[in-house]
């Protein structure tokens, strides 16, 4: 039936993402993690002291912290930080043609369909590989208009002023043990900045990708949109399938200043190797609006728990959040809405999929003080559980003081029954199908919200997903 | 070999009962047969064995459409091999409209690679509904969720019309249904009525066949077809009740 089927399941095969070239570095910290990792890592990049200072400063937090296992994954434990290479790095900067950029390197965002993107729906595009960006292009009338798309040292070494303020201040080193180890060895991501009033019509893409095994990827994001401007940003992640486990642990900082609007769209595709622990947070200056959108597939295990802070009157915050875990896999995901001046508001939708042993936890956080007035918030979290053998946890942490404030909270749990796939066999749909359709069914509403080219792109990651998971 | 639904001997039990018990019957292409029958005969199981559901297990027996072994397929394969059921109690897909439905339907009977033409699948959808006297407003509505019984049934004959079986077994299709919907509903099925297409209907009241007048009718007891013959006889079994065929079996 569909429980044994789908239980006996192997391991989905992330197919488009499951491949990798033979690895071929100038630059390779080695394995381990002492300081002398980040004296090589800032000797490369040529980096300013006070970024070498702020990433031994780091280097001692997170040596400091625990492991967060007392209510988190204990499979954390599982990470042995001595077997993972820090820094992988071709030598190059990133070029503005692809066709300078390395063949292997060049074949693996073609196999990934990035260059078409690029070319039909997106204003600018990074390509990481490994720990740099191979590929780094926006389009003029943008470069013109005052937009900085660049990746993480050269936005700190060329435009100090922009970033430097920002950078670390929504997300400090210290925020949790993750955070500090992406402040200590960061390498790459995407500094953003768009002049007031500029709106970016088409959005800005960053693809991560990893290519080696025992690697970590630490790119460090910072999207600094001033007043009254615009941007919506997308990220793309994947990786080959290895035996070990890969660690991807990024820092994305966003701040909107007054009446600015940033989308920060995710799709990430991650091999079921991978440790996938990123923080994310947003800063929201009055009447400005961050809008997360999230959608995670695959990974060992995920957490990730995108956030706003509404500092600012009027401010909104929204996180859409999509999360399939499939067999084996861990998806700890959910949302961080603070509430930070009056007449803010906040809405967290989080639907989550569990199929066979996968499963999904959600965690939510939202703080309304007492000496604030007129703060909204909504949170709804639905589950959908494919077997009987599928988990999900749902921890909605909401701390509202004060009585002029309107919460509201919804949670669902459901199951696609057996009669229901019948029903659609039935009618001439293979297992795989029923589920995939049932899937996309369930993630409809949200997935409507998306960008066309996105929506389609998800579906077709679930139905690839599901097509794998009944084997 | 014959151009027909055979069913020859068929044993199928569920959580250990038997509950067909030797069922013999046969629809040849181009007539429609009814089977009546007392609750409890077996009538569902019949319906769902045929279709493949995992709970029942056939213990001997054969089911044939035209030349091909149906038990030997999966529950999707016979369905693109030509077999429809009209479910007594339609499910609900949450989220996935109707169109959508009946797209991965039609699109899951193309060889890999081909692609469905969405205008022509549309123009044709319409149509269909327009014969069923459906609001175009059900193809975005999800599959039967929030449907009424009758919306429900019209739905079935809807996508029966757009998979184009060779044969269909409706199941209590009468059943929740007005008598304004029971006669939609028995034109959508006339109107499919071919030489090329053979239909079964199951049914407890006589009424459904008053619309759709079978070739054959058949009367399921205890897991058997005990009886067998033409229209009048579920006439017949209207007026006398079903007491009136079982009184001269011999106590098994």
């Amino acid at each position: 039936m569909t429980d044994s089927a789908t239980l006996e399941a192997v391991l989905v095969d992330q197919d488009e993402g499951n491949f990798s070239y033979p690895e071929d570095y100038a630059h390779d910290a080695g394995y381990g993690l002492t300081e002398k990792t980040l004296d090589y890592i800032s000797d490369i990049k040529g980096e300013a002291e006070w970024i070498r200072d702020f990433r031994k400063r780091a280097l001692k937090v997170f040596e400091e912290k625990p492991m967060p296992t007392h209510w988190a994954s204990a499979d954390l434990d599982n990470i042995v930080f001595d077997q993972i290479r820090y820094y992988l790095a071709k030598g190059q900067r990133p070029t503005r043609s692809w066709d300078e950029v390395p063949d292997d390197v060049k074949e693996t965002f073609e196999r990934l369909g990035i260059p078409e993107k690029e070319r039909k729906f997106l204003a600018g595009v990074e390509a990481q590989f490994d720990s740099e960006a191979a590929y780094s292009n926006v389009k003029e009338e943008l470069t013109k208009q005052g937009v900085i798309f660049v990746n993480s040292i050269e936005g700190l070494r060329e435009h100090p002023e922009i970033f430097r303020p920002w950078f670390g201040k929504v997300i400090p080193t210290g925020d949790n043990k993750f955070s500090a180890l992406n402040s200590a060895v960061f390498s790459g991501g995407s500094f953003i900045y768009v002049p007031p009033g500029v709106k970016v019509k088409y959005p800005l893409q960053a693809y991560f990708r990893i290519n080696a095994e025992n690697f970590g990827q630490f790119e460090r994001t910072l999207i600094l949109v001033d007043e009254g401007a615009e941007v919506t940003y997308m990220e793309g992640c994947t990786a080959p399938k290895f035996e070990t486990a890969t660690l991807h642990s990024a820092v994305v900082e966003l701040v909107a200043m007054k009446d600015a609007k940033i989308q920060y769209i995710t799709v990430q595709n991650w091999s079921n190797n991978v440790f996938n622990l990123v923080t994310k947070r947003g800063l929201a200056h009055e009447n400005a609006e961050i809008r997360w959108i999230d959608c995670n597939i695959g990974s060992r295990l995920t957490m990730k728990y995108p956030g706003v802070i509404m500092k600012g009157r009027r401010a909104r915050g929204e996180v859409i959040s999509i999360a399939l875990a499939n067999n084996g896999q861990h998806q700890d995901t959910g949302a961080k809405m603070i509430h930070a001046a009056d007449e803010t508001t906040s809405n967290i939708v989080a639907k989550s999929i569990s199929v066979g042993t996968g499963r999904s936890t959600y965690r939510g956080l939202v703080h309304i003080p007492k000496h604030l007035k007129g703060c909204k918030n909504n949170t709804e979290c639905d589950a959908l559980l494919i077997n009987a053998a599928s988990r999900n946890d749902t921890y909605p942490a909401i701390t509202v003081r004060g009585n002029q404030h309107a919460t509201q909270h919804e949670a669902s749990v459901s199951q696609v029954s057996e009669e229901q796939i019948f029903y659609m066999k039935q009618r001439g749909l293979s297992e795989g199908e029923a589920m995939s359709l049932s899937v996309n069914g369930f993630v409809n509403d949200l997935v409507r919200e998306f960008p066309m080219e996105y929506s389609v792109e998800l579906k077709r990651l679930i139905d690839m997903e599901m097509e794998g998971s009944v084997g | 070999m014959s151009q027909s639904l055979r069913i020859e001997n068929l044993h199928a039990s569920v959580d250990g009962h038997e509950i067909l018990k030797g069922l013999t019957l046969e629809v040849p292409k181009g007539q429609v047969h009814a089977i009546m029958g007392p609750n409890g005969s077996g009538k569902s199981t019949l319906s769902k064995v045929i279709a493949g559901h995992e709970d029942y297990v056939v213990t001997e027996g054969s089911v044939f459409l035209d030349e091909i072994n149906l038990l030997d397929l999966g529950i999707d394969e016979r369905s693109r091999a030509g077999f429809f059921l009209a479910f007594q109690y339609p499910h609900e897909i949450p989220g996935v409209s109707n169109a959508n439905f009946l797209r991965a339907a039609r699109q899951a009977r193309l060889p890999k690679g081909e692609e469905i033409d969405a205008v022509a699948f549309y123009r044709e959808m319409y149509a269909k509904m327009d014969e069923l006297g459906m609001d175009r407003k059900f193809t975005a509505r999800s599959v039967n969720e929030g449907f009424s019984g009758g919306e429900k049934k019209r739905n079935e004959i809807l996508q029966m019309m757009m998979l184009e079986p060779t044969y269909a077994i409706l199941d209590e299709t009468d059943s929740g249904l007005d008598i304004d919907a029971l006669r939609i509903v028995a034109e959508g099925v006339n109107a499919m009525r071919s030489p090329e297409r053979g239909f079964l209907i199951i049914t407890h009241y006589q009424r459904l066949l008053d619309y759709i007048v079978p070739d054959v009718v058949h009367v399921l007891y205890d897991g058997r077809i005990i009886k067998t013959g033409d229209k009048e006889l579920a006439l017949e079994l209207e007026e006398k009740g079903y007491d009136w065929v079982t009184k001269d079996l011999v106590p098994a």
